[in-house]
């Protein structure tokens, strides 16, 4: 096939669509901020910086990146096969290593370290409490769903409720919500930790009870609904809640053990150790979980539920149980996001949260651990980063633009997520030789 | 033993009555069986033998008719409207006509599964592990290596489920179901798309499950020398009735059968 084949040509024009699509929708015209004059003339012809070095229309980028891909793609084709064996075995690389016991404890005990010495070197308190805020809480949030989806096959679209929980429940056990606290007996935040994972698991069994009997689509509708529940609920009753305008600031938490005294202040660092002591937690409390009875049954419910009751296994109790623990983190995620934050108000607890964690959990790897943490880390560094500087031009509206591309680029090369969980990689292997599909046809829609 | 008083029976369906809308799957059957036989249920594509296994494991819920499983001890249990979990916890056991194994899991783990205790909530003995525990994966893994030894897949213990062969995959699937300890297990054609060696084998297999771990075998196959040699008494169903019941001499000699079943579907049984 030579590069100016018809197909190839075809290819080129293809590519230069998308990507003239794509320039739409990063420019003026797919912007809310830009003036409405300047539109989709202005996301062509406006002059754009080439990584520093000088300036042209917005237009020759595209053009020239466009033409470049298709280069890409044409010299790729030919050879798919050697390119895909190569990159198989660089990403079989990450099991091959933490396929030895040694090798993982070693991986984990540096990576302890790392994240335990981390704050030394982080010295502007603004990137700490990001890591925190950013990071931190939503590596919690992540983990608990990743109960609910990776390890039971529950598609949850609601999970910010168990957030929110959390999150209602710390400011209105401290006080800090127009409904009088419990007892009229405000309690110090860190008491609220144990109340507040408890009471985010409760209503994980009350919300899983009477829903967890519907199956796959409709689990996702009514999960969703409730998540729009919560967020009206506590956007409207401001008389219980707060309403938009939120709570009054939840008080820092303080330990007092009589002889030792700890006061969480304004600097991040403390709530840094309290969640990273925590996510510590959670990952050997899952962990185990994944690979006792319990875990087992998970699986077996994901995998087929009708063989899974004919050995005795109540689906809708371990559907329920998914649940109240994926809601343990999640709810602690609520805690810790109110002590540190302070005012908290619906804003935190949208519908997006619910997306956003679980695009976390696909990005990572559905029913990995460490996969799911190590992509909370990659997105969340990610989004923090380019909200906060906003390099080449980057609009903070996009962003779910960018999320959504690598979504789709991830379901094409690597469908069971950055660091997949082994059982799931299986499933996804078997789901694929049951219609064989390449990815590069997938890519290109050529047929074999 | 002819006297009706003093048989033993251990899973017992009368008047049952199933339907799907307009459809009718299973229409006035009743189906006894005695304990520690090997009895079979053989019948045309569409009589509705699924049908009534469906209904014995609680996966569909006839809508008239009782069935009553009496266990060794035990009061005896009315399996409608139970949950297909409870049945099977109770001690009737199933496999599935295409078989449903666990198939990203390991042999080992297929069986795992089977063996474990379902019942509890065990959320702390998950997280703690204490001897309690510990003691029940010691008897579940010892129960699943005996199990491996059984139907012979030792040696693939660690193989995913789907790398298996159609005679083992099958086989894997019969020692899950025994893996919950049943005191009846219900077997849709088991040898359903295996060659004729593996049919051999899995013969062989299904008579070792009564002789040697006593438990009751009730069994659809479409092989009639298979079934005639494995059977002790078979039902034939047709339509959704049942048309004859008997010894396998009795059954081959019944003109109903050989009108509705035995001749009607000659070539397809050989094919
Ligand atoms: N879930 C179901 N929904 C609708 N019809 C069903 C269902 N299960 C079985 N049937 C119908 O019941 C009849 C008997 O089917 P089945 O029990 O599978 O027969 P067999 O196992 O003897 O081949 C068929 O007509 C089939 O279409
Ligand atoms: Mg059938």
């Amino acid at each position: 096939m030579t590069i100016l084949s018809l197909a190839n040509l075809k290819r080129l024009a293809m590519i230069l669509i998308v990507t003239a699509v794509i320039a739409i929708m990063t420019g003026a015209a797919g912007s809310s901020s830009a003036p409405p004059t300047t539109g989709i003339h202005g996301s062509f012809f406006e002059r754009v910086s080439w990584f520093g070095l000088f300036t042209a229309p917005r237009w020759l980028l595209f053009f020239t990146l466009g033409v470049i891909v298709w280069l890409l793609v044409s010299l790729y084709r030919p050879r798919a096969q050697t390119i895909r064996r190569g990159a198989e075995s660089f990403f079989a690389l990450p099991r091959a290593v933490t396929s030895r016991r040694w090798a993982r404890v070693t991986l984990m005990l540096v990576a302890l370290a790392i994240v335990i010495v981390l704050p030394k070197f982080v010295h502007e308190s603004f990137w700490m409490y990001l890591i925190v805020e950013q990071i931190g809480v939503w590596i919690l949030l992540a983990l608990g769903l990743n109960v609910v989806v990776g390890f039971a096959g529950l598609l949850d679209l609601g999970f910010a409720a168990f957030y929110a929980i959390g999150a209602y429940t710390t400011a209105w056990l401290t006080g800090a919500l127009p409904a009088p606290a419990l007892f009229h007996h405000p309690i110090p935040t860190l008491w609220v930790i144990p109340i507040g994972i408890l009471a985010a698991m409760v209503f994980g069994v009350l919300l899983g009870t009477p829903t967890l009997r519907l199956r796959g689509d409709y689990l996702a509708i009514v999960t969703l609904g409730f998540a729009l529940i919560i967020d009206d609920f506590v956007e409207t009753q401001s008389g219980v809640t707060g309403g938009g305008v939120g709570s009054s600031p939840v008080p820092h938490p303080a330990l007092d053990l009589g002889f030792y005294h700890f006061k969480w202040g304004l600097s991040p660092t403390p709530y840094y150790y309290l969640c990273l002591v925590f996510i510590v937690v959670f990952i050997i409390v899952f962990t185990s979980l994944e690979h006792s009875r319990i875990g087992r049954a998970w699986v077996a419910i994901r995998e087929d539920e009708v063989a899974a009751e004919s050995v005795g296994i109540n689906p809708l109790k371990y559907k329920v149980m998914a649940f109240a623990v994926g809601a343990a983190s999640g709810g602690f995620g609520g805690v810790m996001s109110a002590g540190l934050v302070g005012i908290i108000n619906p804003s935190l607890f949208t519908y997006q949260v619910s997306v956003n964690v679980l695009v976390l959990v696909i990005f990572g790897g559905m029913g990995s651990i460490w996969g799911v943490a190590l992509g909370a880390i990659v997105i969340q560094t990610a989004t923090s980063y380019l909200d906060n500087y906003q390099p080449w031009g980057y609009q903070i509206n996009d962003l779910y633009m960018y999320i959504g591309a690598l979504l789709i680029v991830m379901m094409i090369f690597r469908p069971a997520g950055l660091l997949p969980s082994r059982r799931r990689a299986r499933e996804f292997a078997e789901a694929k030789r049951g219609d064989d599909v390449h990815t590069d046809e997938v890519l290109t829609g050529d047929q074999p | 033993m002819s006297d009706e008083a003093t048989i033993d029976y251990i899973l017992r369906a009368e008047n049952l009555t199933l339907r799907f809308g307009g459809v009718v799957s299973l229409r006035d059957v009743s189906v006894e069986m005695r304990r520690g036989e090997i009895l079979a249920v053989i019948g045309p594509n569409g009589a509705g033998k699924t049908s009534l296994f469906n209904s014995l494991t609680g996966v569909y819920q006839p809508q008239e008719g009782t069935i009553t499983f009496m266990a060794r001890d035990g009061a005896p249990l009315s399996v409608i409207g139970k949950k297909a979990h409870q049945i099977a916890q109770a001690g009737v056991s199933r496999t599935f006509q295409a078989s449903r194994l666990f198939n990203a899991l390991s042999v080992f783990e297929n069986i795992k599964i089977g063996a474990e205790d379902h019942r509890g909530i065990g959320l702390v003995g998950a997280l703690v592990k204490g001897p309690g525990t510990r003691r029940g994966e010691h008897v579940s893994d010892n129960l699943v290596i005996e199990l491996l030894e059984f139907v012979g897949l030792t040696s693939e213990a660690n193989l995913i489920a789907s790398q298996l062969s159609y005679g083992a995959r099958r086989r894997l699937e019969i020692a899950r179901a025994l893996a919950t300890n049943p005191e009846v297990i219900l077997l849709d054609e088991p040898a359903a798309g295996t060659n004729p060696s593996e049919k051999l084998a899995l013969a062989e297999l299904i008579r070792r499950v009564r002789d040697e771990r006593g438990v009751s075998v009730l069994l659809i196959e479409h092989d009639m020398k298979l079934v005639m040699s494995l059977a002790e008494r078979l039902y034939v169903l047709n339509f959704g009735s049942v048309i004859a019941e008997g010894s396998p001499a009795e059954i081959r000699a019944n003109p109903v059968v050989i009108d509705a079943y035995l001749g009607s579907s000659h070539e397809e049984t050989s094919a």
